[in-house]
């Protein structure tokens, strides 16, 4: 999806000169099409909300917004961030859902010192040796959300697991997350293809292995399509899903429906959390498109209020570097999610809860958190990160 | 009068990048060297199939095994242009050696069916390839070094050395098409039962027309390597053959700038209408329709109505 | 390991009907009109997005199915008497840019209709449980539905094709098309009627995978190739050989992805493992598509005379 808010790149891009900073220029790409859709369509709104909340403007310049679809292709999404850099001369990248996406786009990124702002993926590759003071991330690091589910595990006392992800680097990330946590045996594992719909091969792998539990992660349409074939398969009687905020969250739960009942999974947000921004933000979001937000909507709406924050901050000199990565390492704004720092390859230090879905009070099937499994947990890669 | 205008041509593309670059609009001297890379490998097709009569659905194999090959040879260690840009053109040609010698043993819908898997193989292989990223593809460190002080990170000089391939490329299938054996091979799509009466090999010239294509493709596939810094098997995707076939006939199926007509007006048509709407692909769909059920000789062929009755069949 | 078995094989079964579905339209197309579909994928897609449309209005998926089927008939129909029929006598590269061009007004169509989020498409409640084959072993009824259908269809077919008189017209016009107009059966209306079949066939392994995959723009797309895979193994113009074809790719595209792995991971690590065995039984795909057309062209199955 192409929509500018201002006319034709080329009028801002002859107007636009290097020093003037009237305007703050975001170039987000996101995974618009697809069975992946609904991440970043919620990224998108969680976005649009905090930039209409701050009456569209980023740190008190105007923003402008470019939004597009990178149709979770890696080869798309590198020719659209060539676009933003080159013809619009963006200030911020952000909002890509996709780990590979993400990588395939990075370099471009870093190259022509601009800011790369996450809202969704945490690939390990730029955590440790690779890491780059050109990124930050206002999610998480892949690995800390599947750690957590591991500590979950092994304390819950499960002795045989089933591993299932996709075969691309957050995939990896999330398994090895979890095996950092979890030592107890596993049975077996299975890498389908990313995008992959139909599991009756993996199911059937299940069935042979005949674990205790299975942890996945499958996000968007892979772990809808997932979950309800699992159901069908009969396999829930024997087995019990664990997996993360990924594949239980706010848009999966309206396409299963029941099916998710009782499954335990793990995040760094939820929107029953008790503090005073998430409940504005929970609030203002319900009010707006009229559902209850994901954690990838409160992930758009932080990356918006991280600008937002860092702009203020430099007091709109957008052209100094220096000052403008010092602002975002502060993040002087206060998170939806509570404690909340940088580390020093951009990645949080964050809490990870434990969530179950169950129906609340007013009879919607959703997740109500229980408990925290990981406090101020930084990721396990920054210790080969050479930055300060 | 077709000089004139080819001549004209040469001479916009030269001052381009640098009005470009006076205006500030460099984004689209790295478009303009995209187009360029298009119009060589829809014109590498376009010699199979518009001259050759050979409707190859698996095209964008070649292409794609001339970028992974400099994407590959980056990742070892091997950046210079003058190693891996050849090693492109030989390694696609051989593919083209091994696929043409199997697949033009077949004929008509076969041939069709019988490249198409052939692209389908070779895209799996690459997707298998885990150590070079496999489906998510593979990033270029930098571009190739040509050396000579020249750095092709530079949007400008890798623009000229593009144009000045793809002139010489062009150049090349001009000339070729004029000689004999490009007579021949024209003679070979108008009748080839004829030929082989007469006594020509008919399956070598074809042979030897695949083999070339398939080299000039590479090349291509290496310069858009460099151009995009990244490659992934959805190069080599049917549908990215089906693209390149869309290009040929826009153009002009059998027309010696046919090729590049056509890759520059798929281009900028996309350019153009994705920024207007999501949904270009249905003008783009609307036109192709129109242009095979009523101008199937493409753009050029709208020029050219006294030399398409000479013409004979169409492509 | 036998229940492993037994079920892998079940899987393999499943998807070799579905595509059976899908080949058997395009087969009896390509046969008797000579005419490489491309858009074939996308009446798939429309049957799909139909289904799931009726779904949400009136709750019954069995009237949403037959509605589909004859809704996608119509129009197939449609594109059949305006833009196809116009192609049945110009060369393959005029079919296939054509017939490529109706592929992205189709995608672009349902993309304008629809949206480019996927469509929600769930299993009919009834079958959404699992069914017990064997103590220990249970399997989706919906698959099992699904295994039914193709059966059923490939019976029906049979039947059809093989012992009714329509059907003789259909043996003959992909037999040999000149000598069947000339032995006086409307060439024209047939083509028609076999069109709308096709088109009919195609909404109902939308239908049915629609549940199982999802319903989004370009989910023709992968399924299209490996339906032309199919009808040149089995035959171009053969039912019996898309039959056969369809069950062939079906058993080789699960034994990549289930037991290939398995083999591989004494060797490799399993995510090195679950990538390659899928890649590997493409690949042996295609190889076995060349292979025919090197050898034996007219596929397994010959239906020209």
């Amino acid at each position: 999806m192409y929509r500018a808010i201002l006319f034709a790149g080329l009028a801002a891009a002859l107007a636009a000169s290097a020093q003037a900073a009237d305007q703050v220029k975001v170039g987000f790409m996101s995974t618009l099409s697809g069975p992946a859709a609904a991440i970043g369509i919620d990224i998108r709104d969680g976005f649009n909300l905090a930039l209409k909340m701050s009456g569209g403007k980023l740190g008190g310049l105007p923003a402008e917004v470019i939004i597009t679809d990178d149709q979770q292709n890696p080869e798309t999404g590198r020719q659209i961030v060539d676009k933003y850099i080159k013809r619009d001369h963006v200030d911020f990248v952000t909002g890509i859902v996709f780990s590979n996406v993400l990588l395939a786009v990075a370099p471009v990124v870093f190259d022509n010192k601009t800011f790369l702002i996450s809202a969704n993926a945490g690939p390990s590759l730029l955590a440790g040796e690779k890491c780059s003071p050109w990124f930050f991330s206002v999610s998480w690091q892949n690995d800390g959300t599947p750690e957590a589910a591991g500590k979950y595990t092994a304390d819950k006392g499960y002795k045989k697991i089933f591993l299932l992800a996709p075969n691309y680097p957050a995939g990896k990330d999330m398994v090895s997350g979890f095996k950092r946590y979890y030592k107890g045996v596993v049975a077996d594992e299975a890498y389908p293809r990313l995008g992959q719909l139909d599991y009756s091969a993996e199911l059937a792998q299940i069935r042979a292995a005949a674990p205790d539990a299975v942890f996945f992660f499958l996000p968007g349409g892979m772990g809808i399509n997932f979950i309800k074939q699992f159901s069908a398969s009969g396999l829930g009687k024997q087995v019990t899903l664990i997996t993360t905020a990924f594949s239980a969250d706010e848009d999966i739960i309206p396409a299963v429906g029941e099916p998710m009942l009782g499954i335990y999974n793990t995040g760094f947000w939820n929107h029953d959390l008790d503090n005073v921004d998430s409940r504005t933000f929970v609030a203002a979001f319900e009010k707006e498109y009229g559902r209850l937000p994901s954690a990838y909507a409160a992930q758009g709406y932080e990356a918006a209020r991280a600008i937002d924050a860092a702009v203020r901050e430099v007091k709109g000199k957008l052209d100094d570097s220096e000052a403008l990565r010092k602002a975002l390492h502060a993040n002087t704004f206060k998170s939806v999610r509570g404690p909340f720092k940088i580390n020093r390859n951009g990645f949080p230090i964050q809490n990870y809860y434990l969530r179950v879905v169950e129906r609340d009070a007013k009879g919607r099937i959703t997740n109500r958190t229980l408990s925290t499994v990981l406090k101020d947990h930084p990721d396990a890669y920054v210790d080969q990160c050479p930055l300060k | 009068m077709r000089n004139r205008m080819v001549i004209g041509t040469l001479v916009l593309l030269l001052a381009f990048p640098l009005a470009a670059k006076h205006w500030d609009q460099l984004f689209y001297v790295s478009f303009a060297s995209r187009i360029l890379i298009y119009a060589v490998a829809a014109s590498s097709l376009n010699l199979i199939l518009g001259y050759g009569g050979m409707v190859s659905f698996g095209h964008a194999a070649f292409l794609g095994i001339g970028a992974y090959t400099v994407a590959i040879l980056m990742e070892q260690g091997v950046s210079s242009a003058w190693v891996s840009w050849p090693l492109a053109v030989g390694v696609s040609a051989l593919f083209a050696l091994a696929i043409g010698a199997i697949s033009l043993r077949t004929r008509g819908v076969y041939f069709i069916m019988i490249t198409l898997a052939f692209a389908q193989m070779v895209y799996y292989l690459l997707i298998s390839l885990r150590a070079y990223g496999g489906e998510d593809g593979l990033n270029l460190a930098e571009r190739s070094q040509v050396g000579f002080g020249l750095s092709l990170a530079n949007d400008l000089t890798f623009y000229y050395v593009v144009l000045a391939l793809g002139v010489a490329c062009l150049y090349l299938l001009r000339r070729l098409l004029n000689a004999r054996f490009g007579q021949v091979v024209q003679a070979i799509r108008d009748n080839e039962t004829r030929m082989e009466a007469i006594g020509f090999p008919t399956y070598r010239y074809k042979l030897i027309c695949f083999v070339l294509a398939g080299g000039v493709a590479g090349l291509a596939g290496a310069l858009l390597a460099n151009q995009s810094g990244f490659v992934s098997p959805n190069l080599l995707q049917w549908t990215q053959s089906g693209t390149l076939m869309v290009m040929v006939i826009l153009g002009g199926v059998g027309y010696l700038y046919g090729g590049a007509l056509g890759a520059a007006l798929f281009l900028v048509l996309e350019e153009v209408l994705s920024a207007y709407t999501l949904h270009w692909q249905l003008g783009l769909g609307l036109v192709l329709l129109a242009i095979v059920l009523y101008a199937h000789r493409g753009v050029a062929g709208l020029f050219d109505g006294r030399a398409a009755a000479r013409r004979g069949a169409d492509g | 390991m036998a229940v492993l078995i037994l079920e892998q094989t079940l899987n393999g079964l499943q998807f070799g009907l579905m595509l059976f579905l899908m080949a058997a339209g395009l087969t009896l197309v390509f046969g008797i009109m000579d005419l490489i579909n491309l858009a074939h994928g996308s009446l798939y897609m429309i049957g799909a997005y139909l289904v799931a449309a009726v779904v949400q209005a009136t709750g019954s998926f069995l009237l949403a199915v037959v509605a589909a089927m004859m809704g996608t008939a119509a129009i197939g129909v449609l594109l059949e008497v305006s833009v196809l029929r116009r192609l049945y006598t110009r060369d393959h590269l005029s079919q296939v840019l054509a017939t490529f061009a109706l592929l992205l007004i189709c995608n672009e169509v349902v993309r304008l209709i629809f949206g480019s989020q996927p469509v929600m498409l769930g299993m009919p409640a009834a079958l959404a449980g699992p069914v017990q084959l064997l103590p220990g072993f249970s399997y989706p009824a919906f698959r099992l539905a699904v295994i039914g259908v193709g059966l059923a269809v490939a019976a029906l077919l049979y039947v059809l094709v093989g012992r009714t008189r329509v059907g003789m017209w259909v043996r003959a016009g992909a037999s040999n098309r000149e000598m069947a107009a000339a032995m006086g059966i409307d060439v024209k209306l047939l083509f028609t009627a076999v069109f709308a079949v096709g088109a009919a066939l195609c909404a109902l392994a939308g239908a049915m995978l629609g549940p199982i995959l999802a319903v989004q723009v370009g989910m023709g797309e992968s399924i299209l190739i490996l339906a032309f895979v199919v009808i040149v193994i089995g035959g171009i113009g053969s039912i019996r050989g898309a039959l056969v074809g369809a069950l062939l790719v079906g058993m080789v595209d699960t034994v990549g992805r289930a037991f290939v792995p398995m083999l591989l991971r004494s060797f490799v690590s399993p995510a090195v493992a679950s990538g390659v065995g899928p890649a590997l039984a493409s690949i042996a795909i295609y190889v076995l598509m060349a292979a025919v057309l090197f050898w034996r062209p007219q596929g397994l199955f010959p239906a020209r005379a």
